[in-house]
């Protein structure tokens, strides 16, 4: 019991600052986490436009008829091999959106990853930033490490002479 | 808008509690706390209770006393139906008719039965949601014993052609199965008269007209023979065992009363708000369609499919805002799949992800509708700004 009021108010602490409306009906209890609360409702790194964006690696995963997609597109410090912008949009559900935005703050941390990092980022990374998943759920975010990887790789095919 | 403002759309799942039926509940819940089997006072006030709550509701849909059984709801009510009725008329024959667009309070029932040796025909639909009586007739056979078809369905709103099917049914040379239909949506928006409808069992729910969640009813004709699902202490006729629920039985029949009466102004008044919400949809929001046909739809059911804005996040962004809505979209159910309904009338799988479902209730205002749709405004910009599909 004790541990229950805990866990209350800790999520009430990290959800209830910039929750509008409606905090006090459900920001303790939402149907996900806080962190994919906090990413679905203010996700970071959205490219609203691709034009003029000068791309070095672009990396695309999903199909509408499955109900996700996402769109990666990246900048590489060519003379450090790292990630210095990572932009992307997604079609999809509140943890698909979550873990783009996710996804996208974990490339650009710490100076950025190393293309070796980006490459082998694994799901279970993600997920464990969000705060856990529901099981059924997971293959949102195995899109979003897919899509990085696949902007790697298209850096690598295209870009990177 | 005030803070914590609510706008409730999500009426086909579930209805608020009307203030009357909560009033009249309580002294039940307090007072009236005898076993309705016992043969003392307390035990007869609480039969009382019951009876007259039976005859009350079978008054309304024009039957006798005996026809109705009590249930902890629409899904029992379906499961004994389908169950009951087949499994006691197995030895007439062993093939049942329902449609691919029915509750999964149905569908689940068929499944069952076909592992049980009952062979099943799913009728599909035209792109309205609607069955065709023709097609039911020429899938009729010598040993067809039951026909299930919904009298409204719940994520669509399409009204079926019930009268219609009733007459071809009793009409046929070739079988005369029971007739069976599930009006937990209709309940309240269309007439429920059984035999108006030409049916020999319908299902009621209380929770979705006003009333406590919980309870509900099957009407089955004396004409028929039902087995049990659930055996015990003998109530209900034995077909239906288990400590009669006093309390949310009286509120059940006091909001069927109550839905009764106001059916037809409220049918009116919802389609208005209905037609209103959906042409302000269409002209403020591009690349809209609307699932499912308008003419044979309920009052309160708007389906509308949004491209490249996906079913959950759009409600879980509208739920922040103070609306409650619900959708259609894989990544919502359970199984993670798209709706079985969208599906079957021909709705693409890039649309069915993208749907969602407004219902408009009793309490429902103009106002909460313009508040509504403002939002939805907002929120499909906001979507669609970071969404992959343009």
């Amino acid at each position: 019991m004790r541990q229950k009021n805990k866990e209350y108010v800790i999520s009430k602490i990290t959800t209830g600052k910039k929750c509008k409306n409606n905090s006090r009906i459900d920001g303790e209890d939402w149907v996900y986490s806080p962190e994919v609360r906090e990413h679905f409702f203010y996700p970071k790194n959205i490219l609203f436009d691709e034009t003029g964006y000068k791309a070095d690696g672009i990396g695309t995963v999903g199909s509408p008829e499955c109900g996700d997609v996402i769109n990666v597109w990246i900048k590489i410090d060519k003379m450090t091999e790292r990630i210095k912008d990572c932009k992307w949009r997604t079609f999809g559900c509140a943890s698909a959106i979550a873990s783009a935005s996710m996804m996208s703050q974990m490339a650009l941390e710490n100076g950025g990853m190393t293309l070796n990092e980006a490459k082998n980022l694994k799901p279970q990374q993600i997920i464990e930033r969000l705060g856990g998943l529901p099981d059924r759920k997971f293959h949102c975010s195995v899109l979003s490490h897919k899509a990085l990887r696949d902007a790697v790789l298209n850096y690598f095919e295209h870009y990177a002479k | 808008m005030g803070y914590g403002k609510r706008v409730y759309l999500d009426n086909a799942s579930t209805t608020p509690i009307a203030q009357d039926v909560l009033d009249k509940m309580f002294s039940y819940l307090k007072e009236v706390y005898g076993n309705p089997s016992s043969l003392h006072k307390e035990g007869r006030t609480a039969k009382k209770a019951v009876q007259k709550s039976r005859s009350n509701i079978a008054s309304i849909i024009g039957c006798d006393t005996d026809e109705i059984i009590f249930t902890s709801g629409g899904t029992e009510s379906d499961n004994l139906a389908l169950i009951g009725l087949a499994e006691a008329n197995r030895h007439k024959g062993k093939h049942i008719i329902t449609s691919s667009i029915e509750h999964k309070a149905v569908l689940d029932s068929c499944k069952e039965l076909e592992k049980r040796g009952f062979e099943v025909t799913y009728l599909g639909v035209d792109g309205d949601g609607l069955v065709s009586a023709e097609n039911l007739e020429s899938n009729l056979k010598k040993d067809t014993i039951l026909v299930s078809i919904m009298y409204a369905n719940n994520e669509i709103g399409s009204i079926q052609p019930i009268k219609k099917i009733s007459k071809i049914l009793k009409q046929s040379k070739t079988a005369n199965p029971i007739f069976h239909s599930d009006a937990c949506q209709a309940c309240g928006a269309l007439p429920i008269k059984v035999n108006d409808l030409g049916v020999d069992a319908l299902t009621i729910s209380s929770s979705k007209i006003y009333g406590p969640k919980g309870v509900g009813c099957v009407y089955i004709s004396n004409r028929v023979k039902t087995a049990p699902i659930i055996l015990g202490g003998g109530q209900e006729k034995g077909i239906r065992s288990g400590t009669e629920n006093v309390a949310s039985i009286v509120g059940f029949s006091k909001a069927l009363s109550i839905a009764n009466e106001k059916m037809e102004k409220m049918s009116v008044q919802q389609t208005k708000l209905r037609d209103y919400f959906i042409s302000e949809i269409m002209k403020n929001i591009t690349d809209v369609s609307v699932n499912g046909g308008i003419v044979y739809r309920l009052p309160n059911n708007i389906n509308l499919s949004i491209k490249g804005v996906e079913g959950e996040s759009l409600v879980l962004m509208l739920d922040d805002l103070g609306i409650a809505c619900s959708t259609g979209s894989a990544c919502s159910s359970i199984d993670l799949n798209p709706s079985h309904v969208l599906i079957n009338i021909g709705v693409p799988l890039e649309l069915a992800h993208c749907s969602v479902r407004f219902t408009i209730g009793r309490y429902t205002r103009k106002s909460d509708i313009d508040y509504a749709l403002n939002q939805l405004i907002d929120c499909v910009r906001k979507i669609r700004s970071m969404s992959s599909v343009k």
